[in-house]
């Protein structure tokens, strides 16, 4: 594949900043939700 | 047992997070959908005539430039419910904010991608070509706007002053999309939404452009139901915190 290293790599990056990103919402989300008093949130 | 106590420890799990069920499913979803783009888009799909292998770029280029659109005008209409709406649920506005969030992620993931393409295209990163600057444009508002809603104040003058300004960043899409045409530009015209019914492009080239749109719309999907809650629950902290705070001033006066 010609330019493969500029079409693997804007697939690489896209992956990594919407991997990273979810990630951290995962986290955050978690953390979030075990520091808060309320337990019943309107999603469960 | 085990298998009960595994349930239990799931229940609990779903309890303490953003996720739930439908949650997980649509993220696995998601992550299918993309594999399967991934193998389409850079082994099945063929070469285009004209630009060859370079257009393996465009399956993740337009899909993330449709997500940024999706997502800004997502937050211009959350934003127009809770200004025009009796009931003013914050609700909105943590949609409106997650949207935008995610919208500046991918139109700066636009960006990018656009800008190795342009390097094998053009011969450079960068022009400062009608699209591209107008594009940038639309990047640094909504990064303002996100500014503007980590500003002091209470979460309803956060809603009110984000909303405002949501409103008026939603103008620069129309711009940004019809930059080709108003001005000369070096940025290729739409090769599917023409306005006519002659594509000109490769049957499988077109459906796995198609098929990258569903799967990153999914994607877009899952990742406002997760940032949206993680917004509830920073608001629901911070006013725990602020009714503690008075609570604690209250008890300090009695004294």
């Amino acid at each position: 594949m010609e330019h493969a290293s500029f079409i693997i790599g804007s697939w690489v990056v896209t992956a990594l900043a919407v991997g990273v990103y979810a990630g951290w919402i995962i986290k955050r989300g978690r953390d979030l939700a075990r520091r808060s008093s309320d337990k019943d949130f309107p999603w469960t | 047992m085990a298998v009960r106590l595994r349930a239990v420890n799931i229940s609990t799990e779903t309890r303490l997070s953003t996720g739930t069920v439908a949650t997980r499913r649509l993220g696995a979803l998601a992550i299918v959908m993309l594999t399967v783009l991934a193998v389409l888009a850079l082994i099945i799909s063929p070469e285009d005539v004209n630009q060859g292998s370079t257009v393996r770029i465009m399956y993740v280029h337009v899909p993330t430039i449709w997500v940024a659109y999706m997502a800004f005008i997502l937050t211009a209409v959350c934003s127009a419910t809770y200004l025009s709406g009796r009931n003013r649920s914050l609700g909105w506005d943590r949609v409106a904010g997650a949207s935008a969030e995610i919208g500046v992620l991918f139109v700066a993931l636009s960006l990018l991608t656009g800008s190795l393409w342009g390097r094998i295209t053009w011969g450079t990163y960068w022009v400062w070509d009608a699209r591209l600057t107008s594009t940038a444009f639309l990047f640094i508002t909504y990064i303002g706007y996100l500014a503007v809603r980590r500003l002091d104040g209470t979460q309803r003058q956060r809603a009110r002053r984000s909303s405002v300004l949501a409103l008026l960043a939603v103008l620069e899409i129309p711009l940004v999309h019809f930059s080709v045409r108003l001005w000369r530009s070096l940025h290729q015209e739409a090769s599917v939404a023409t306005g006519g019914t002659d594509v000109e492009l490769d049957d499988l080239m077109l459906f796995s452009l198609f098929f990258g749109l569903a799967a990153f719309s999914v994607l877009f999907v899952w990742l406002l139901l997760h940032r949206q809650r993680m917004l509830y629950l920073e608001d629901a902290m911070s006013s725990q915190g602020l009714d503690a705070a008075i609570e604690a001033r209250r008890k300090e006066a009695v004294r």
